[in-house]
Order: C-alpha cells, then sequence, then structure tokens
C-alpha cells in the first residue's frame, strides 16, 4: 500500500547550488495541489560553499512543524549524503546524480533505495544548461512519487517566467524528461506518493513576512534598520511594498540609528517600527529607554539567533528573552510578545501598533530564525486583513488640539495614560527629554516631579496587564506531562503532544504567546493546575522557566533545552520525554 | 518679521554668566523671527550637554535627544512631517565625538535639516575634559599632560562628507549668526552651522579674546567664492593664525534625500492615510504567496 501525502523530502548542498530556490520553489508546487507544507530552510554564514539543506515535509493534514525522519534525500553534493543519510528511513530513497560519489555500503544496509540519474546529463542534453540540473532533480522527485506534472509545468512557468521563455522551455523540458525516466524506472519501487487535493488556495509564507504583513495591515509607514541576519527580511519585505503602500524604509549606518531613526518618525506621529537581531538588539539598548522615557509608541523585532557575540549568525535560539526583558537602564514601561506561529506573526504585529499607541511606550516583538526563515502553507483567510482595526489610543485629533489649552505632553493621569499631540499645532507647542522631566516636559530633578512621572509611567505597566493574553493551552486538560513554552518551538510542542497522547504519557502545553507584563496571579493558577512542568527552551538557563520563578514562585520539574542552534524538533521532545538521550538535548531534572 | 519674545520660554537656563550658548540662542530665535517660522512650525532637536538644553529655553517644538544621538531622531522626524523645519542642536562632543558616525551619515544623506554645532572645544557639562575640536596640548582633567591627538576639522570633513551647506559662526556676533542660521534653514539640504563659542567655566585657552582676534569675515573678501568647492577646502584649513566665518560653501545642485523618496511626493507622510486599503489590494497581497 502506498504512503499518500506523508512525507519529508531534504535537499542538501552547498551554497550558491540552488538549495533553498529549488526546495521553496517544490514546496510551493505541492502547496498549490492542495498539500499542507512546512518547509525548513538551513544555511551558513557564507554566500558560496558550505553545506545548506532545506527540508520540506508534505502532508494531508495541517502541520506546524517539521519532523526528523526524511523519506527523500537529495543530496546534491558527496558532503550532504554523508551528513544526512542517516536520517533517511529504512525503504527512503536517496535521488543523486550519477557523478556524485559516495560509498553505497552502508545506505543499502540501512535498506535505503539508491535512485542515481544522469541529472546534470539530462539538464545539459534537455535544457542546454547545466544550471537546470535542479530542475531535472525536482522533476526526478514529483516522477517518483506520481505527483501530477501539471503542477511542476505551473511552478515552473510561473518561477522562470521573468527569465523569458527559452529558459521557461528549457527547464519544462528537462523537467519533463527526469519526470518521465524517473517514473519509469523507480516509482514502482518507491513507497511514498504525492497526490494533489484540489481546494481552497492557501498561502505558503515565513515567520518574517507575516510580521511585515501584519505591520502593513496596521498602517505601518515607516521602517528604518540596519541589516541583520535574520531579521534582514523584514526590511527587505516592507521595502518590496513602499511603493504599494506608501511606507517609507530607510535603512541607516547602523542599528543604534535605526532605531533612533524610527523614534524621530514615531515621535512625529507616524506607526514606525525597526528590526534586529540580538546584537544589534544590544545596540538599541540606550535607544530602548529613550523610547520609554520619552513616551513615544515603537514596535520593535527582535529575531533571535545563536549568541552571545556574533555567535552562531544564521542558527536559531530563544536566549534574548532576559535580556529584552530587561535591557537598557533605569526602569519603564515595556510590552513583549512572543508569537508562535505564522498567523501569530501577523497578529502580534498589528497588534504591536495599537498596543504601542495605547501606552505610548515600546512594544518588542520576539522572532527567532526558525520562525522567521521557515514556511508554513495556511488558509488564506487566517490573516484576516480587514479586521485589523488601527487604535491610535490617546491620540488627540486636529478638533482636539484646537480647543486645547495649557497642554502639557506628561499630563499626571489616573491611567498614566497622557493625551499625545504630534508636534505641529499652534494650541500644543512642546519640548520632551530623555532627561526627567515636568509634565510639560522640562527637565527637573525635583523629588515630587520625579515620583509622579516614575509613578504615571509605571502605572501604564500596571494597566497594560489587561490586555495581556495568557498562555495558550494545547492538548487535553488534564494532563501527566504539562509542555511550558514560548514562541517558534510552539510547532514542536504542538506535534509532541499529539504522538505523547496516542500512547502516553498524556501530555498538553502551555504556550506563552505573550510574555510582558502578565497577571502572575493567573499564571500561578495555570502552572499550579500542572501535574508535572515540563519547560522547553531553546537556550542553555531556561529563562522563561527563571522567569516563571521568579514571578510565580513555581519552579519547573524538568527543563528540556536546546542551544546548538538547530531548532528542536517533536522527536526530540517525545524522545527526552520517554527517558531516551540525545545528544543535542539537555535535559535537567 | 515676527517678535522674537514669541519665543521666550518660561524655563530659567542654568548656563553660567557669560557663557556662548545665550548667544547662539538668541540667534536661533532672531533666525526664526526674520524667517516668520512660528514655534509649532519647527522642532529643535539637541543631544546631551550644556548647548543640548536648549530646546527647553525656547518656546518651539523641542525633542531633547539622547548623547550623540540627536541627527537619526532629526532625519526620521523630517522623514516623517518634512513640512516641519527640523533644526539640530548640539556641542561639540555631541556632533564631532559621540555622533560621529551619524555626522557623516547625515552630511552625504542630505535631508533638509539644519545642524549648529556649539563648539567650544571642551566638554562643560562633565565639569572640563578635553573635546574632539581641542586644539592638540589641551590640558584638562583627561588630558593632564596636553591633549595627544589632532583636533576634528569639523570644515574639511563636512566637505569631504558632501555636506551641502558649511558655515562657521562666532557665539559673540549673535547678529552674523542669525543670519547665518536663517541661509541655513532657507538652504534645501543638510546645513551645518559650527560656532565658535566661548566656555568661560573651563576653556581658558579658547576665550572670547582669543576667537575674537582670530575670526574674519568670508564675506569681506570679494574673491572668495562659497560654490568653489577647492576653495572652499583650502580656507577650511585656517585655524591656528587666523579662522574664517561665514559661509564657506554651498551646492545648491544637489536634491534633498526626501525630494527623491516617491512615498513622500503626495506630501508629508504623517498626514497621509494609515488606511483605506481596499480588499482588492490585500487579496493581491495574498496572492503572492499563493
Amino acid at each position: 500500500m502506498p504512503i499518500v501525502n506523508d512525507l519529508t523530502i531534504k535537499i542538501g548542498g552547498e551554497a550558491g547550488q540552488g538549495v533553498e530556490s529549488s526546495g521553496a520553489g517544490f514546496a510551493k508546487a505541492l502547496a498549490r495541489a492542495g498539500i499542507w507544507i512546512y518547509g525548513l530552510q538551513d544555511y551558513m554564514s557564507r554566500i558560496r560553499g558550505g553545506h545548506n539543506f532545506y527540508q520540506i515535509r508534505a502532508s494531508d493534514q495541517e502541520v506546524w512543524t517539521f519532523r526528523d525522519a526524511v523519506h527523500m534525500l537529495l543530496p546534491f553534493t558527496p558532503e550532504a549524503v554523508e551528513r544526512h543519510w542517516r536520517e533517511v528511513v529504512p525503504g527512503g530513497a536517496v535521488l543523486h546524480d550519477t557523478s556524485i560519489k559516495f560509498d553505497p555500503a552502508p545506505l543499502r544496509e540501512r535498506g535505503l533505495k539508491l535512485f542515481g540519474l544522469p541529472l546534470l546529463k539530462i539538464a545539459e542534453e534537455q535544457g542546454g544548461s547545466r544550471i537546470m540540473m535542479n530542475t531535472a532533480a525536482l522533476g526526478a522527485v514529483a516522477g517518483i512519487t506520481e505527483f501530477d506534472f501539471a503542477y511542476i509545468d505551473d511552478i515552473i512557468t510561473t518561477n522562470f517566467k521573468r527569465k523569458g521563455g527559452p529558459i521557461v522551455e528549457g527547464n519544462l523540458k528537462v523537467a519533463r524528461y527526469a519526470y518521465d525516466v524517473a517514473r519509469e524506472q523507480f516509482a514502482a519501487d518507491y513507497e511514498w506518493k504525492l497526490v494533489a487535493r484540489p481546494g481552497p488556495q492557501r498561502m505558503l509564507l515565513n515567520g518574517n513576512q507575516a510580521i511585515a504583513l501584519g505591520a502593513i495591515a496596521a498602517g505601518c509607514r515607516f521602517i528604518s534598520g540596519y541589516p541583520m541576519t535574520p531579521a534582514t527580511s523584514i526590511l527587505e519585505y516592507m521595502n518590496s511594498k513602499a511603493h504599494l503602500f506608501g511606507i517609507v524604509c530607510k535603512q541607516t549606518e547602523d542599528e543604534i540609528s535605526g532605531i533612533l531613526t524610527a523614534i524621530g518618525a514615531a515621535h512625529a506621529g507616524v506607526r514606525a517600527m525597526s528590526a534586529t537581531s540580538g546584537g544589534g538588539f544590544s545596540l538599541w539598548a540606550e535607544a530602548l529607554g529613550f523610547a520609554g522615557m520619552t513616551e513615544t509608541p515603537l514596535v520593535l523585532v527582535d529575531s533571535q539567533r545563536g549568541g552571545p557575540s556574533t555567535g552562531l549568525p544564521t542558527r536559531t535560539e530563544q536566549s534574548d528573552l532576559a535580556f529584552v526583558l530587561h535591557a537598557s537602564h533605569g526602569e519603564f514601561p515595556r510590552i513583549v510578545l512572543a508569537p508562535g506561529t505564522i498567523e501569530e506573526c501577523f497578529h502580534a504585529a498589528a497588534r504591536a501598533f495599537n498596543l504601542a499607541e495605547k501606552y505610548q511606550t515600546p512594544v518588542i516583538i520576539m522572532q527567532d530564525l526558525t520562525q522567521s526563515n521557515s514556511i508554513r502553507s495556511i488558509d488564506k483567510d487566517r490573516l484576516d486583513f480587514e479586521a485589523v482595526r488601527i487604535d491610535r489610543g490617546a491620540l488627540l485629533t486636529g478638533e482636539e488640539l484646537d480647543r486645547i489649552e495649557d497642554y502639557r505632553r506628561h499630563l499626571v493621569t489616573e491611567s498614566g495614560i497622557s493625551p499625545r499631540a504630534v508636534p505641529g499645532h499652534p494650541n500644543a507647542v512642546y519640548v520632551t527629554t530623555g532627561d526627567e522631566h515636568t509634565e510639560y516636559g522640562f527637565i527637573t530633578e525635583e523629588s515630587d516631579e520625579r515620583r509622579a512621572q516614575m509613578q504615571k509611567r509605571m502605572r501604564k505597566q500596571e494597566l497594560a496587564v489587561q490586555d495581556m493574553r495568557l498562555p495558550l493551552r494545547y492538548g487535553p486538560e488534564d494532563a501527566d506531562v504539562t509542555f511550558v513554552g514560548w514562541g517558534s518551538t510552539y510547532g514542536a510542542l504542538r506535534e509532541a503532544v499529539d504522538v505523547l497522547n496516542l500512547d502516553g504519557p498524556r501530555a498538553n502545553l502551555l504556550q506563552f504567546t505573550e510574555i510582558w507584563p502578565l497577571d502572575w496571579e493567573q499564571v500561578r493558577a495555570q502552572l499550579d493546575a500542572a501535574r508535572s512542568l515540563w519547560l522547553v527552551e531553546q537556550n542553555y538557563t531556561g529563562q522563561l522557566g527563571n522567569l516563571l520563578r521568579a514571578y510565580t514562585g513555581k519552579a519547573m520539574d524538568k527543563r528540556i533545552l536546546k542551544y546548538d542552534g538547530r531548532p528542536i524538533s517533536a522527536d526530540e521532545i517525545v524522545a527526552s520525554v520517554r527517558g531516551e538521550v540525545r545528544e543535542e538535548v539537555t535535559v535537567h531534572a | 518679521m515676527l517678535d522674537v519674545k514669541l519665543f521666550n520660554s518660561p524655563e530659567k537656563s542654568t548656563w553660567c554668566p557669560g557663557c556662548g550658548d545665550f548667544g547662539i540662542l538668541n540667534a536661533v530665535k532672531q533666525a526664526l523671527a526674520m524667517l516668520e517660522i512660528y514655534p509649532h512650525e519647527c522642532i529643535i532637536v539637541s543631544g546631551i550637554g550644556c548647548g543640548s538644553k536648549l530646546p527647553h529655553y525656547i518656546r518651539a517644538n523641542g525633542f531633547n535627544i539622547l548623547h550623540g544621538r540627536a541627527l537619526p531622531v532629526a532625519q526620521g522626524l523630517k522623514l516623517a512631517n518634512h513640512d516641519l523645519n527640523v533644526i539640530v542642536t548640539t556641542g561639540d562632543g555631541d556632533g564631532y565625538g559621540i555622533g560621529m558616525g551619524h555626522l557623516v551619515h547625515s552630511m552625504r544623506r542630505n535631508l533638509d535639516i539644519v545642524h549648529i554645532v556649539e563648539d567650544n572645544q571642551t566638554y562643560g557639562l562633565t565639569k572640563g575634559q578635553y573635546s574632539p575640536t581641542s586644539d592638540k596640548g589641551y590640558i584638562t582633567t583627561t588630558s593632564p599632560d596636553g591633549a595627544i591627538e589632532q583636533a576634528v576639522n569639523p570644515m574639511t570633513l563636512a566637505i569631504a562628507a558632501g555636506a551641502t551647506f558649511i558655515a562657521r559662526g562666532f557665539a559673540s556676533e549673535p547678529k552674523h549668526l542669525a543670519k547665518l542660521i536663517a541661509e541655513g534653514i532657507q538652504h534645501k539640504g543638510y546645513a551645518l552651522i559650527d560656532v565658535l563659542q566661548p566656555c568661560v567655566t573651563y576653556n581658558k585657552v579658547n576665550t572670547n579674546a582669543w576667537y575674537k582676534s582670530h575670526v574674519y569675515h568670508l564675506d569681506e573678501d570679494p574673491g572668495y567664492d562659497p560654490t568653489n568647492r577647492f576653495m572652499a577646502f583650502e580656507r577650511a584649513h585656517e585655524w591656528a593664525e587666523k579662522i574664517p566665518v561665514g559661509v564657506l560653501y554651498r551646492d545648491e545642485t544637489r536634491p534633498t534625500y526626501e525630494a527623491q523618496v516617491p512615498e513622500l511626493a503626495a506630501g508629508p507622510l504623517v498626514k497621509q492615510p494609515l488606511d483605506g486599503h481596499g480588499p482588492e489590494v490585500w487579496e493581491k497581497i495574498k496572492q503572492e504567496f499563493v
């Protein structure tokens, strides 16, 4: 019996060989065929060479993460064979160009099928170019899995349209030839099949694109920043839509200028943001406090990568949480969101602008490399642009300003929120400063003024608790194991819960999608309800766990921690719960 | 001409009696009054230091930023609302020390802002350390044997970095300075106005008398052509014997940054609506991911 629409394909090779573009292209063909997709990208900090891979999981059910088991490996280099053949399940295949040299014995011993094809030769003879070898490889995968060629034809036509008719024709010829040869030679000997499920259109996108879309939907009209992996694609996507949506995008001379230019735009009354990774956030620290002190609404994204210092520039981690919660000297209100899915990235970004303007303070979205780059297919209506409401908080309108007398930018109010005027109205000429200030914004060092302003600012944080979302539960109410996680590990944890609930122990998940400020009494009640708390984080010290301990007094029973820069998988989590040792993962009592 | 009193702030200054900042403050007020720019039509952006308290002492919109970081904020403000007259006031430590990176990029970027550097060759607010423009040999608590480094020359630097308006004024000549500031405001692009000013408390070398004996007026030299970059570069080196004040260089041919941003052609960003995109636009975006 064939196994339909339940497989993982892994493409491995050097940077510059088209690993990512091939993977993304094939994923799109599958998504268009109505198959659910999760695509994981792994790359090194270099332009050429090294070793990269792209892993596509295809399924008949919606998927939130990758799995460890690979069913088809496409190595573009001998290194890719060596690095990944052990991940291929017995009965799975290695589809390779016949020129790639490796020792087949251990692979055969494991029960792998070795499908060698002259892919380069096919590319040269049918298409006239060696570059088309990737097309040959993907045509062959489609042939072996008996996937409807019409979808391959469609994606080649879409992807190469810009390059002109002859390129499209060449690639189509190569794909078709490889498809036919591979299907003829190997399809009968391969169990896994891909079957189109025509239905409603789905989007295939990554977390950074979703954040950018959420920001656009929320009326963000300004982004300034300095390129830094893995946050850069937010700046790039906003640039690509600058003309359509009238967004001013400014690449600045450094991250310090990146955040401050956004602060300038925000002060002028435009919805503004900046995005960076941990190193850039370190440079932001002083300006972050300035935004808090001057009550400037600002949306910031920290797409985390392995730290400290330059760390692992192209690898993932969740190790900035403690830093972001405390970054900058002194005390001021801040809001920290931690979306864990594509949909949450979109909604968190849209929501961040409302929270920033309501509380007139910085809002930080915690992102990480895995979620920045991984693609997932979602139903189109999951991103509901028209449902995004723009709430500008206590921003004074022109009519309100016409009537105002004695304007005080930092007026002490019960809520702590002061009516905000954008500079430019004759009735609201004001100064403000990063120094402690009076209600009017003038520098002061007086004890009573200081206390009044400090309390006013911090009241906003107390008030913001009412808007913050408590952790979500996934899985049954009653469970032996309750995972505690935040951000991009959601997919792996969700799948681990599903796997464990098939044959035990019973598991559920408490997922923190928003982290600061929270109603700690309620969080404590949620933690109290759990039988055994298992913290899962991608860092060394268990930063969320430490935060929960500090604010709720609850300690985690177990901590599953991973800090090698690779995303944690559902399989690793399940194995850890079941007591199997995985060297990539640390399990503490 | 507006009444200068319109710009009077209720705040009392913390500057020392005789400080050059008073002359600079008066010149800024004069320039705004001369150009009939109302307090709500401009914003004064400053850094940290004695001179950077200036926005508190003038009735106008003001934004008093971190040390060294006034320029990026000023540029964000200008990009978001190019109807505002954006005037930056920083000290020499702010502009030529900690904020040097932003300075050079602001010059080549050429947004329409005026940058007044209150240059007293001293860190005053921290009580008298040497600054980037302190002369070699200048003795302070952090340079007890005399400053070893060569001083920053903001004039040659600005020419090299591509500033389109470069001038130098003298705090003790507020009328002349007001005229320079007004010219800087009217100039379309980044305008640097380096202002020589005494620090009466800490700088006992570059005193008011010292400056007075050194400055001469460029506009009194009929042979001087401020549009000639090479001539400007030569004069920009003058310091030890005599110091030129006035407009050193101007280039009216380079467009401003903001004039080249298509998104700003429809008017200031802050005046454009945030929403109003119909479902067909969102559907088009979604189709890019299908």
